[in-house]
């Protein structure tokens, strides 16, 4: 265990001492805003619009601001993990510092661990940025904060998913243009798999939707824990996390 | 230290080592020695854990490379051919990172971090970003990073290659200072290094182990008989190579002589005895009395690399060594290795 934070503590490093981090929490805040803006300003129009009409419309923080912008950081996501996991292991292998590691005491398990750790952090710490936001909807609002918080488990939990498979990704080659740009298709067709859903109710359609990652996050939405969606994404971490260190492993083999 | 029976690797096309065997004593300095593709990284990364042995057994300290890798990886330090560093990490940063993957915490970890840091002179770039130094200075923070937990062997693969000549001195001169704590393992393709650094050698070639011995016994199993080079000028006209060769090889206990080299009025005979030493004297006096003068006398001095060159059994090239009389330096020799490899 130990050992895992230290890959973590050195990933996180890096991530800091390069602009990557900088950048990636800069782009994630400013896009974030904007749907902030965006979705605070239209419930605000639609409340003005509503009371002039004399309309008893009903508004609801949660429903009408809340969960749309949950939504909307999961896109932003599918955007910024192919970013965070691409370098995690495709730079090693370019710059060989792989051979250290791989020769040093510790396991694969724990070099694994220790940077899909980081990278989840990393991602964490761009959640952490939205409290900024949110603030001021507890201030001026009324807002539940339960959903909110199931909500950004759902998130972190989905973030965890692909950023397994990113990693995974990474340790297949070299080059990060490379690893970010499959990581990319692969979330974005995990994501739009669901789909299918809307014409096909077929066993085949009803796997592929089962397979993809917005199935899972519509309770964790609207704020519902389900288990059998939480338990859909902790195998697909460890489904992704083992699927990385097999590749760690035949890495020796071929090389 | 390190004991490797029948270790093999066979990759889908070709086999890159083939049932290499030989043992390495405790604080040893040995010499890995080969052209380019002979098998040398690949043995080391299979000593290193990182690669598995198709088939065969390798052991380090007594733990099995396959079975107790984490305690193998305990016990050595690897310099990979490039120095594995995090070249965005200051050298302490990164030496902290190595000590603490390796297992030292606390106090200890940055006792042992000053230490390399003084060890392998590298204290002046201490709060360097590793991505700035030069090539040596990476080099020997890649050496730090080797030996920082002081580990019982180190596996060095190339570790002169692509310095300069006043680098590779410092380098070599700071592994020979390493030995007496570790037991050494380092790979080349030049001679003289392991001629200057090391007191054993292990010689392969294509996959295959084709000697292993210390430097001294390979240097005189090349040798066979002692041989001397001698030249003979003539004091007025030009020298008769015939003759002159005919009435050194009349001298007692002389069992070859060849010309070598011939110029104007000035010969140079390499010539072979069972006792070098106890002909020299008849040599002289041999020259000296058929009215010829004794410019120069030696040992005809054999190099590793002729060594290297009959035990790979690549072509010897006299021509390189007749030029100057002297045996050619390495750096030509490995460049006409390389082709062959």
């Amino acid at each position: 265990m130990r050992n895992v934070w230290i890959i973590c503590r050195k990933e996180l490093r890096s991530y800091f001492v390069s602009p990557i981090a900088y950048i990636l929490l800069a782009m994630f805040a400013i896009v974030f805003g904007f749907f902030f803006w965006n979705v605070v300003g239209y419930f605000v129009y639609m409340g003005i619009e509503g009371q002039m009409r004399g309309e008893m419309f009903p508004l609801n923080v949660n429903e009408q601001v809340i969960r749309p912008l949950v939504s909307n950081v999961s896109v932003i996501g599918l955007f910024l993990i192919p970013i965070i996991t691409m370098r995690l292991f495709a730079e090693e292998k370019r710059t060989g510092t792989i051979e250290l590691l791989v020769t040093s005491p510790v396991r694969d398990a724990e070099v694994i661990l220790g940077k899909w750790l980081a990278a989840l952090l990393l991602y964490a710490g761009m959640l952490v940025l939205t409290a900024f936001n949110f603030i001021w909807l507890f201030k001026y609002g009324n807002p539940d904060w339960k959903p909110l918080a199931v909500a950004y488990l759902g998130l972190l939990l989905q973030a965890g998913m692909l950023l397994a498979i990113g990693t995974f990704i990474s340790t297949l080659t070299r080059n990060q243009i490379i690893a970010g740009a499959l990581t990319f298709g692969v979330c974005l067709l995990l994501w739009v798999l669901e789909w299918v859903s809307g014409y096909e109710t077929a066993t085949w359609a009803r796997v592929l939707a089962y397979l993809s990652v917005l199935t899972h996050f519509e309770s964790f939405g609207k704020g519902l824990l389900t288990v059998k969606d939480a338990v859909f994404y902790v195998s697909a971490i460890f489904f992704g996390l083992f699927l990385t260190a097999r590749s760690l492993e035949s890495l020796r083999w071929r090389s | 230290m390190i004991a490797v029976q029948e270790l093999t690797k066979r990759y889908a096309r070709n086999t890159a080592v083939d049932h290499i065997s030989f043992a390495v004593q405790r604080g040893q300095i040995v010499g890995f020695l080969g052209p380019n593709g002979a098998g040398k990284t690949t043995t080391m990364r299979m000593l290193t854990c990182f690669l598995p042995p198709t088939s065969g057994t390798a052991t380090v300290a007594g733990f099995d490379v396959l079975e107790h890798p984490l305690e193998v990886k305990r016990r050595i330090g690897y310099l990979p051919e490039t120095p594995p560093l995090y070249l965005e990490m200051r050298a302490t940063e990164y030496l902290t990172f190595v000590g603490s993957l390796k297992g030292l915490r606390g106090a200890e970890l940055s006792n042992r971090v000053n230490f390399v840091l003084d060890r392998c002179a590298i204290s002046d770039v201490k709060e360097k970003v590793l991505g700035k130094l030069s090539k040596g200075y990476r080099q020997r923070v890649g050496l730090a990073q080797a030996i920082i937990h002081n580990p019982d062997v180190l596996i060095l693969d190339e570790p002169t290659a692509g310095l300069d000549p006043k680098q590779i001195n410092e380098t070599r001169d700071l592994i020979k200072s390493l030995a007496g704590d570790h037991t050494i393992i380092l790979s080349t393709h030049i001679l003289p290094e392991v001629e200057q650094t090391c007191e054993q050698v292990i010689i392969i070639n294509k996959g295959k182990l084709v000697a292993t011995d210390s430097v001294h016994n390979l240097q005189d199993r090349a040798r066979g008989a002692g041989s001397v080079l001698i030249e003979v000028a003539a004091r007025t006209g030009p020298l008769d190579l015939a003759v002159a060769k005919s009435r050194l090889e009349q001298v007692s206990g002389v069992t070859r002589v060849l010309a070598r080299e011939s110029r104007e009025n000035l010969g140079v005979f390499e010539v072979e005895a069972h006792n070098d030493r106890a002909i020299r004297g008849d040599l002289a006096r041999a020259i000296v009395q058929a009215g010829w003068d004794l410019n120069e006398m030696r040992t005809a001095a054999v190099s590793l690399e002729e060594v290297f060159l009959q035990l790979t059994g690549a072509e010897h090239q006299p021509a390189a060594a007749d030029e100057t009389g002297l045996p050619a330096h390495a750096p030509a020799a490995t460049e006409a290795q390389e082709p062959a490899s």
